[in-house]
């Protein structure tokens, strides 16, 4: 089932197009994946679909019920986490939590209750009494996270859940995002980490300059990327001494000799693993290893965007 | 959805962070003080405190709602937290009446501290207090509504304090505060028509000593539609450049 759809959507600011007519949806309980380098319409699409930009043209819709000029009722169903925290510096962690609810028309006793299940969940417990500019930035960055779920939201927006905070915290943020994805809660997560989306989402969608350029589920995207078909074998003998026979066996294969004995075996049609591992081991050459080797979904990225990652990396993180 | 949970608190995180902290407290007490020693020193003849009190209260609750409101709120889009009462489910009006209920509140209370300090002082037999308690509650309400005008027009907390006193200082001495109307030069007199706490002194003089010179009901009309066309006007803005 769907729950929020995007139609066309288009945002112009003074003439220039920042988002330029995209087209998606995502299912109930899936993470959906926004991936694309800084300034490409990810936080603008955001910005759109939560209410906090005006649609220059198209429409979106929650559950089936368009609601372009009218954010409120939908607001109502969803949970917001931007790119930077924006809770109240001089309240505290319990205090933001509770006021957060509050927003949402929360009765005291149901925020509270909700407020100490979160703190627990997050592991801030011993940190609800600080002011919310004592906390760190990967605590920040969790804090910001439970505030945009008190209300327990059909759906999550995520804009850069994990940028800028160190590994060990980014990795429990995204445990947290699996956590809140098993009990039920659809995300829609940009990022501009593409191992981060690989790892987390669903279904994906590449943007760049405004415009989608690819869409599927992971395993499509990278299909798609495949040109060809490659299993590594990795042997207990030296492959040259057969190379000649195995052309003159497997005509329609190729094959390229790696490193540490390992032999790529790739063709343009899928191929059976087991005439291939019978040709080497009747020949003395144990196999100890047939990987099918997939393109990762960098390369599907680069491939599709001609965008190298480590500069798109650097540029979202302020490194030049 | 409960929309009014929503708005008491919001009211309530206001008082509480911005303006029950003690130097808003202490605000409230030193500026009336000061503005009445400054009278007393500075005028060569003597003064009737009753005769400054309808300025003092005004002068109280323009500066302090006005000082708050438009710092806090242009305060809170630079640290983007607004942005969180933008993505709440209620309507922008009730967000913004939610945001002014505070100054509103802080500016009535604001007026009566130099009421008390007048009452050691002088008395304050005759005084029509029902008036009074009108009056501060209209004249706190447009002042917010500046505050607020002031607040969605500008970026940064500077600009709002310089923007603030752009109205402010004029308006002390245009709006027949401290110089009665009748005495300003000819062509000052339509400026000072021009100002809403013209109306809201008046009203005040009429309650303290009777000696207003605009119809009651017309200034409380004036002050109304003051306080309209500013929440309206701010309500636009907010829209056009907040929700962009």
């Amino acid at each position: 089932m769907k729950i929020i759809e995007a139609e066309n959507l288009k945002k112009d600011y003074n003439g220039f197009s920042a988002v330029k007519g995209v087209n998606f949806h995502i299912n109930r309980g899936e993470i959906f994946g926004f991936l694309g380098p800084n300034g490409a319409g990810k936080t603008t699409t955001i910005n759109m679909l939560t209410g906090l930009a005006r649609i220059s043209g198209g429409r979106v819709k929650l559950l089936g019920e368009d609601y372009t000029r009218n954010h409120k009722k939908a607001q109502a169903m969803m949970g917001i986490v931007p790119d930077e925290s924006n809770l109240y510096e001089e309240l505290n962690g319990w205090e933001n939590l509770c006021f957060c609810g509050a927003l949402y028309g929360m009765e005291r006793d149901r925020r509270e209750k909700r407020a100490r299940e979160l703190l627990e969940q997050f592991g801030l417990e011993d940190a609800s009494s600080k002011p919310f500019k004592a906390y760190s930035k990967g605590m920040k960055r969790k804090l910001t996270i439970a505030a945009g779920i008190i209300h327990e939201p059909e759906i999550l927006f995520l804009d850069e859940p994990t940028t800028g905070i160190d590994v060990a915290f980014a990795r429990q943020i995204r445990n947290l995002i699996v956590d809140l994805h098993d009990r039920g809660t659809t995300i829609f997560l940009t990022t501009h980490y593409i191992e981060e989306a690989e790892r987390l989402c669903e279904r994906l969608a590449f943007i760049v300059e405004g415009e989608i350029v690819r869409e599927g589920t992971v395993e499509e995207l990278m299909r798609e990327a495949q040109g060809e078909n490659i299993v590594n074998f990795t042997l207990g003998g030296d492959f040259n001494e057969v190379k000649k026979e195995f052309k003159a066996v497997f005509p329609d294969y190729g094959y390229r000799i790696g490193r540490d004995s390992v032999i790529s075996v790739h063709s343009p049609e899928a191929f059976s693993l087991l005439p291939l591992v019978q040709f080497f081991e009747e020949r003395g050459l144990p196999v100890y290893e047939a990987k099918i080797a997939r393109p990762s979904l960098e390369e599907v990225f680069v491939k599709v965007t001609g965008i190298e990652l480590k500069k798109m990396q650097n540029q979202k993180e302020g490194r030049g | 959805m409960k929309t009014w949970i929503a708005f008491a608190n919001i009211l309530m995180k206001d008082m509480r962070n911005y303006y029950l902290k003690p130097p808003n407290i202490s605000w409230g007490l030193i500026f009336p003080v000061a503005w009445t020693l400054m009278f007393f020193l500075r005028s060569p003849v003597a003064v009737e405190v009753r005769d400054l009190l309808p300025g003092v209260i005004s002068l109280s609750i323009l500066f302090g709602t006005t000082s708050m409101l438009a710092v806090t709120i242009t305060f809170e889009r630079k640290s983007r937290s607004f942005e969180r009462l933008l993505l709440a489910p209620i309507s922008l009006n009730l967000l913004m009446l939610a945001k002014t209920s505070g100054a509103i509140i802080f500016g009535m209370v604001n007026a009566f501290i130099p009421v008390v300090f007048a009452a050691f002082l002088t008395s304050l037999q005759g005084i029509n207090w029902l008036m009074v308690l009108t009056s501060v509650i209209f004249i706190a309400i447009t002042s917010t509504f500046l505050g607020l005008f002031i607040a969605v027009s500008v970026s940064q907390v500077f600009e709002a304090q310089t923007f603030s006193n752009f109205f402010r200082f004029p308006m002390i001495f245009l709006c027949g505060l401290f110089i009665p109307l009748q005495d300003l030069p000819v062509f000052l007199q339509p400026l000072s028509y021009a100002l809403p706490l013209t109306y809201g002194a008046d009203i005040l003089k009429t309650a303290v000593n009777d000696n207003g010179i605009i119809p009651v009901p017309l200034s409380f009309l004036v002050l109304l539609a003051f306080s309209a066309l500013l929440f309206a006007y701010s309500i636009y803005n907010v829209n056009r450049k907040w929700i962009s």
